[in-house]
């Protein structure tokens, strides 16, 4: 979909920015270029729409070289993000995500169609579509920088450490957002940052690149964390690597079930680990009637788990069971539990894999 | 006081003195535009544009007056030679003004403009332009009020306006005009600062919206 053909970029003073790549970025999907800085994974995302001209290779999309497209009519087909939402402050929201359609030579009233419908996307409401960008949190305007990006409805989008200046609870939320954008919209993504853990989430493919403009490897995160090409990939995606390619790993593990009891009901002592769960079957603490028997209350419950829904990764599993007070990963379908599995249980399926 | 010019003269002369400092004022903005981006741009050209138009504030003005004409082909009455003059040191004032208000835009902003598509030309005057607005206005006060001051000087080629009170006073050795000189000039170069900054205020509302607790 989008093919980089032996692209070099040399500086004026003889840096090498990126130095004979070759990558084919596929098609509706979320690809992401990592590396330390100064791997030349920005300026590799920035010759995409040419706001840098590569010194010699050429970059297609769609077969056709971006070199022989204007480079305003380029970009403004390719949804771009920056990291700090680079939004117009003396604009609207609303007036910043009509942006691209305006330029397009959309009337007035389509673009501001589109654009409320971008914001909409992204989960913002009208009455914040009237505000001006320094009014919203950074994680908001990190979200209008997302809709004006898709306002028109590019096939490409390019994001450039677009979540690297906010904290890591909204960075997680973004994260979530664009990857479902993306699988809703069927958009092509080539996204920049130097956060593997980012990367490995986020990407269906993984570029990892290394100083001095080299790809170190190409490869599906899970991949890359099973077979790093070499040392330099090995170190990069970091010393844990053996376990957090457990969370691409699915295992065959059946939940056991488990004995809940509601707030209030009585529990005979000696039961041991008793799940409390409200009146729809969710999961809401862990209570030990081991020595102690009688009704549950809310002061007898221990902090739950992570949780894992069905059909979890094993690193999902494992998280459940080491988190959980009981040593039970709880498992949970649409919110309600389903039954608990143990440590052993999901190293036996492990062992049986390979 | 007012008498000793009467109110009819003023009005006449502080028409006169808001027309020489204010249509340079104007025209040197609008010269200083494509100066002062220039300065921010080409990156050689920035240090010698800059100290080179704020050197021509140097002149002494009594001088530009009366060369004006030479260089001009004009006569030594013609307003035309005072409209220059100023409009010389408004540009003198704002180049610096102005390359330092592009300098304040952020460059995510810039980048992220290009990157929507938006060309060089319209970029710079749909985004830039805009939200250099605060600096570039800050300049044009200083350099309204130092048009109002200057101004005043070309009385002593016998362009009139308000300074031609302080050159009558003086002629006649009568206090009155001249304090009423002052007090005009002052109230002249006050109005001017204020609609100004009023303006500035009036393009850019939202500096005035309050950023979420």
């Amino acid at each position: 979909m989008i093919r980089f053909e032996s692209v070099t970029k040399r500086y004026a003073d003889g840096t090498v920015a990126v130095d004979g790549l070759d990558l084919e970025v596929p098609g509706g999907g979320i690809t992401v270029l990592v590396g330390p800085s100064g791997c030349g994974k920005t300026t590799s995302l920035r010759m995409i729409n040419r706001m840098v001209e590569p010194s010699s290779g050429r970059i297609l999309i769609h077969d056709r070289d971006v070199a022989d497209r204007p480079p305003a009519q380029l970009r403004r087909s390719i949804g771009y993000v920056i990291q700090h939402a680079g939004l117009f402050p003396h604009r609207t929201v609303l007036a910043n995500v009509m942006t691209v359609p305006r330029l397009l030579g959309w009337d007035r009233g389509r673009a501001r169609a589109a654009a409320m419908e971008s914001l909409e996307k992204v989960g913002l409401t009208a009455d914040q579509a009237r505000r001006y960008p320094t009014q919203l949190s950074g994680g908001q305007q990190q979200r209008v920088g997302v809709a004006r990006a898709l306002a028109s409805g590019p096939e490409v989008v390019l994001m450039d450490e677009p979540f690297s200046a906010v904290d890591p609870i909204v960075r997680a939320e973004l994260q979530d957002e664009v990857r479902r954008l993306q699988r809703e919209l069927g958009i092509t993504v080539v996204l920049v940052t130097h956060d593997i853990d980012e990367a490995l989430s986020l990407g269906d493919m993984v570029a990892v690149m290394r100083q001095g403009g080299h790809l170190a490897q190409f490869a599906h995160p899970a991949e890359l964390l099973a077979e790093p090409a070499d040392d330099f990939v090995a170190t990069f995606v970091g010393r844990d690597r053996g376990y957090r390619a457990l969370g691409f790993v699915d295992v065959a593990v059946t939940p056991s079930p488990v004995l809940t009891a509601r707030l209030g009901e009585s529990v005979p002592a000696g039961t041991g680990w008793v799940l409390a769960v409200d009146e729809v079957g969710a999961p809401i603490g862990w209570a030990d009637a081991t020595g102690w028997g009688g009704p549950l209350t809310d002061s007898r419950l221990h902090r739950l788990g992570t949780l894992a829904p069905a059909g979890a990764s094993a690193r999902t599993l494992l998280d459940a069971v080491l988190s959980s007070p009981s040593r039970r990963g709880v498992v949970v379908e649409d919110g309600r539990v389903v039954g608990t599995v143990g440590a052993d249980e999901v190293l036996r399926a492990l062992g049986t894999l390979r | 006081m007012i008498d000793s010019v009467g109110w009819g003269t003023l009005g006449e002369l502080a028409l006169r003195h808001l027309y020489l400092a204010g249509v340079p004022l104007v025209v040197g903005l609008l010269i200083s535009l494509p100066l002062g981006w220039l300065a921010r741009h080409v990156r050689w050209l920035g240090p010698p544009l800059v100290a080179g138009t704020g050197l021509m504030y140097t002149i002494p003005s009594l001088a530009l007056f009366i060369l004006l004409p030479l260089v001009l082909g004009t006569r030594i009455l013609d307003d035309a030679n005072v409209l220059v003059a100023m409009t010389i040191y408004t540009v003198a004032l704002l180049t610096r003004t102005v390359a330092d208000g592009f300098a304040s835009v952020p460059s995510h902003v810039s980048q992220a403009a290009t990157a929507m598509g938006y060309g060089e030309l319209r970029r710079v005057v749909a985004v830039d332009l805009p939200l250099a607005v605060p600096v570039v206005a800050a300049g044009l006060r200083v350099a309204a009020v130092s048009n109002v001051s200057i101004v005043s000087i070309a009385a002593l080629v016998g362009v009139s306006q308000l300074g031609s009170l302080f050159t009558d006073g003086f002629n006649r050795n009568a206090m009155g005009p001249i304090v009423v000189g002052v007090g005009a000039c002052v109230a002249l170069a006050l109005l001017l600062d204020a609609a100004i900054a009023l303006l500035a205020r009036a393009v850019t509302p939202w500096l005035r919206r309050g950023v979420p607790a």
